[in-house]
Order: structure tokens, then C-alpha cells, then sequence
């Protein structure tokens, strides 16, 4: 991007990979980034579990986006198969854990009172699912590809088309609320969300790849996309303040 | 060493409400009629860098059970498990910038050897302008076992009372008072997890 912006030093993990919570391009870090070092801790019984394996509640239409309005119609827009893997640095698959996405419909719009541009509704739209991973630490979700859409960000501000995640894994270390984008897209360039993070290596973990393995004939576009979360070997502690 | 690179962060945005809040997957109750432990309702609410209450917030708690047990495989201790209490919480915040639990007070869960840690919530903050979530810990500030806790003992004596949460009834169930302030005065001792 080439906006020069204020980079804060307060970041939580490895500073390679995740966006400091400081990022003033993006407006909204600035009145909530903490200031203050963040304290190293000895990871205890408390954060090398976490909610992720108690937690299994999910029906096979939830994955289904298209139709899981319940109206009995189908969403608009090109339907996209999304698929991957969630797995551990050390490419461990992580099975059963729970995946929640969300997302803007076709044209762009979220079904939120706090989102009134003027692209349409889609009543046969949510732009939520649900899923676990099953034993290969797979998951995949049938959907419409999202709309790109503005936000008042800065002065005709477009975010990329994306689709948010949020992923628990197995523990208080691997839990991962992120977003997801597509391949080839212009507007990466000017999006001080994907470009908070630090690396292009980071970003580059953030975008799908077009699979044409995964797509399937007459029906739907696939796309493939992996997660890597966090396990206590990835994480640096010291006891005391300040060592990042 | 790491072999891939682990996925980065972004922000949970404005709009995850009807999908993390949706009512069979908000959890602002982990007790049922027959959960052990004493009962206790913790409230507070999220505020930015000038005070202001942040309305489109999401916290998430995990806890032990009143014995000090996990619900999770890697807990392999002899405290009696509780299958029903998953220890697990997510609150959207008001208006007000307010969020609620009703749960129990977690029992003590060890740290090594013999060392216990004294009873405590990890807590974890989402929200719009937040790139990546932020993890801390409510400990109970009526409790005498803080005095020797090893994650609280990490903490600049300074900023140790933004982790604890004050008992502001006496009530049943005990109403406990958390803030978590992001930024500035008082913002919360946030730890690098």
C-alpha cells in the first residue's frame, strides 16, 4: 500500500506473521490499541486448554450457505466451494474444531442494521455458517463469492471481496478470528485491513487459491484455503513485562 | 521450529453479530440447576482509549469447573469432571458497552509441581479496530490466594488491579464487577499469549 501510516510496537505473537494492534490506516485501531507493553506469562494448564474441544454443536446445513436461510430459495450470486485444512505449524491436522464464517452477500451487503449502503438484500442469504473439521482437519462450506464493499474508512474506501473466520483449535494459543480473501484482486492494494499484516509472507497466507480440483462441473467454483494455528511451541514467553 | 507459517489475524469487523451472537451460539449462562460451585454473575463493560463504551464488542471466557478442572483432553488431573459445564462464555456488549456472564467461581488449577493458581477466568476481547484479539485474566479481588499467584506475580504491581474483579453485592448469585479498558488510564494489563 502506498500510504505511509503509523506502525505501533504493541503486538501479540510473532511479529512476522500478526498486525500490530496499532495500524493508523486503519482508523479504528486508534482509539482501541492497547499502549502499554503486553506481559509475558508462563503458559499454565489454563492456556494450553480451551473452549475448542467442548464445543460441537453444528448441523450439516449449516455449512451450506446458499440455502441455509431456510426460505427454501437459493442465494444469488456465483456459487464457490471453500475448502482446506486446519492444521498446526507443524502440519498436524486439526480435527473436530469448530470453524464459524460470515460474510457480505453478492452485492456487497452485510444483513446488519449497521450496514445500510444502498447494495441489495438477498433474502435467501444469511452470510453465516458454521462447520467442524472432520478427522483429516477438513473443512468446507458452499457459498455465493461476496461483493466487494465501501466503508468510511478514507475517502472511497472499498474493502476486497472476504469472508471472516473464526477458528478455536484446541487451545486458549490457537484460538484465530481472521479473514479470508480471494486471488487476483486490485483492491488488496489499498486495504489497510489485509495490509496491517506485517509480511508479505503474512498476507499472502490470508488468500485463497483457485482450485480447479475442487471445482466441481455445472455446478460451483473451488477455492482452497489452509489455516495454520498457533500451539505452545510457536508462542515466546518470559516471565515480566515487556519482552516481545 | 515452525515448518508453515501460522495464519495471521485480522479483525472481527462490525458486522459478526448475527453470526458469533446468534442465540445457540452466544453463551452468556454456563450454569445449569445442577452445576457445583458457588454462584456468581460477573458484568462489565469494554471501553476505548477516551472512555467511550464500545458497543460492538464480543468477550469470550474459559474457566475450570468449582473443582479446578478443565473440560478439555489436556486437563489430566483427579479434580471430578462436570461434562454438563463446559467452561466456555461468549458475550456480545450493549449499548452501553456492557457484557454479562452467569457461571461459578472456578476452582483453584495447579501450576507446577505442588503451586497452586488462584481461582481465575482467562478472558479474551474482540472487537472492530482490534487486528487481533486481545487475552487476559479476571482474578477474584477478595481472594486471598492471589497474593502468590505466578501468572498475577508477571504483572507490574501497578497494573495488577485491572485484573481484579470487585464484588459489588452480596447477593445470590455474587455479582462481580470487570472492566476492560483497552487504552489510557487504566487500560488492562493485556498479556502476550
Amino acid at each position: 500500500m502506498d500510504t505511509i501510516t503509523t506502525i505501533g510496537t504493541i503486538i501479540r505473537g510473532d511479529r512476522e506473521i500478526f498486525p500490530p494492534y496499532l495500524y493508523e490506516a486503519y482508523q479504528s485501531t486508534r482509539r482501541r490499541a492497547p499502549q502499554l507493553p503486553l506481559i509475558g506469562v508462563p503458559l499454565t494448564i489454563s492456556e494450553l486448554t480451551g473452549p475448542g474441544p467442548a464445543i460441537s454443536s453444528v448441523t450439516p446445513e449449516d455449512a451450506d450457505l446458499t440455502r441455509n436461510a431456510g426460505t427454501g430459495g437459493e442465494a444469488i450470486g456465483q456459487r464457490i466451494i471453500v475448502t482446506g485444512r486446519v492444521l498446526d505449524e507443524h502440519g498436524n491436522p486439526i480435527p473436530n474444531t469448530l470453524l464459524e464464517i460470515w460474510q457480505a452477500n453478492a452485492s456487497g451487503r452485510y444483513l446488519h442494521r449497521r450496514d445500510q449502503w444502498p447494495g441489495p438484500l438477498d433474502p435467501n442469504f444469511l452470510g453465516m455458517g458454521r462447520c467442524l473439521t472432520n478427522d483429516d482437519g477438513v473443512y468446507r462450506f458452499l457459498t455465493i463469492r461476496p461483493g466487494a464493499y465501501p466503508w468510511k474508512n478514507h475517502p472511497n474506501a472499498w474493502r476486497p471481496a472476504h469472508i471472516h473466520f473464526s477458528v478455536f483449535g484446541p487451545s486458549m494459543l490457537s484460538r484465530l478470528v481472521t479473514q479470508m480473501y480471494f486471488p487476483d484482486d486490485p483492491l488488496h492494494q489499498i486495504d489497510p485491513i489485509m495490509n496491517s499484516a506485517p509480511t508479505e509472507k503474512a498476507r499472502q497466507g490470508l488468500i485463497a487459491a483457485y482450485a480447479h480440483d475442487v471445482t466441481e462441473p455445472e455446478w460451483a467454483l473451488g477455492y482452497r484455503w489452509d489455516i495454520v494455528l498457533r500451539g505452545p511451541d510457536a508462542t515466546y514467553f518470559e516471565p515480566g513485562e515487556g519482552k516481545q | 521450529m515452525s515448518v508453515l507459517t501460522l495464519t495471521s489475524s485480522q479483525t472481527v469487523g462490525p458486522f459478526f453479530s448475527p453470526c458469533l451472537l446468534r442465540p445457540d451460539a452466544c453463551r452468556n449462562v454456563l450454569v445449569e440447576p445442577g452445576t457445583s460451585g458457588e454462584r456468581i454473575r460477573i458484568e462489565g463493560c469494554v471501553l476505548d482509549g477516551g472512555g467511550v463504551p464500545i458497543d460492538d464488542a464480543m468477550v469470550e471466557i474459559w474457566q475450570a469447573n468449582a473443582h479446578g478442572r478443565y473440560n478439555h483432553p489436556a486437563d489430566q488431573g483427579t479434580a471430578p469432571l462436570e461434562p454438563a459445564f463446559t467452561g466456555f462464555g461468549r458475550s456480545g456488549t450493549d449499548e452501553n458497552g456492557c457484557y454479562w456472564f452467569e457461571t461459578i467461581k472456578p476452582g483453584r488449577v495447579p501450576f507446577k509441581g505442588e503451586q497452586m493458581q488462584a481461582p481465575h477466568i482467562c478472558v479474551t476481547v474482540f472487537s472492530r479496530g482490534l487486528l487481533n484479539h486481545v487475552v487476559t485474566r479476571l482474578y477474584f479481588a477478595d481472594e486471598p490466594s492471589n497474593i502468590d499467584d505466578p501468572v498475577l506475580q508477571c504483572v507490574p504491581q501497578s497494573r495488577r488491579a485491572t485484573l481484579l474483579a470487585r464484588r459489588e453485592s452480596e447477593g445470590e448469585p455474587a455479582v462481580y464487577r470487570f472492566d476492560i479498558v483497552l487504552q489510557g488510564e487504566n487500560e488492562t494489563a493485556f498479556f502476550n499469549l
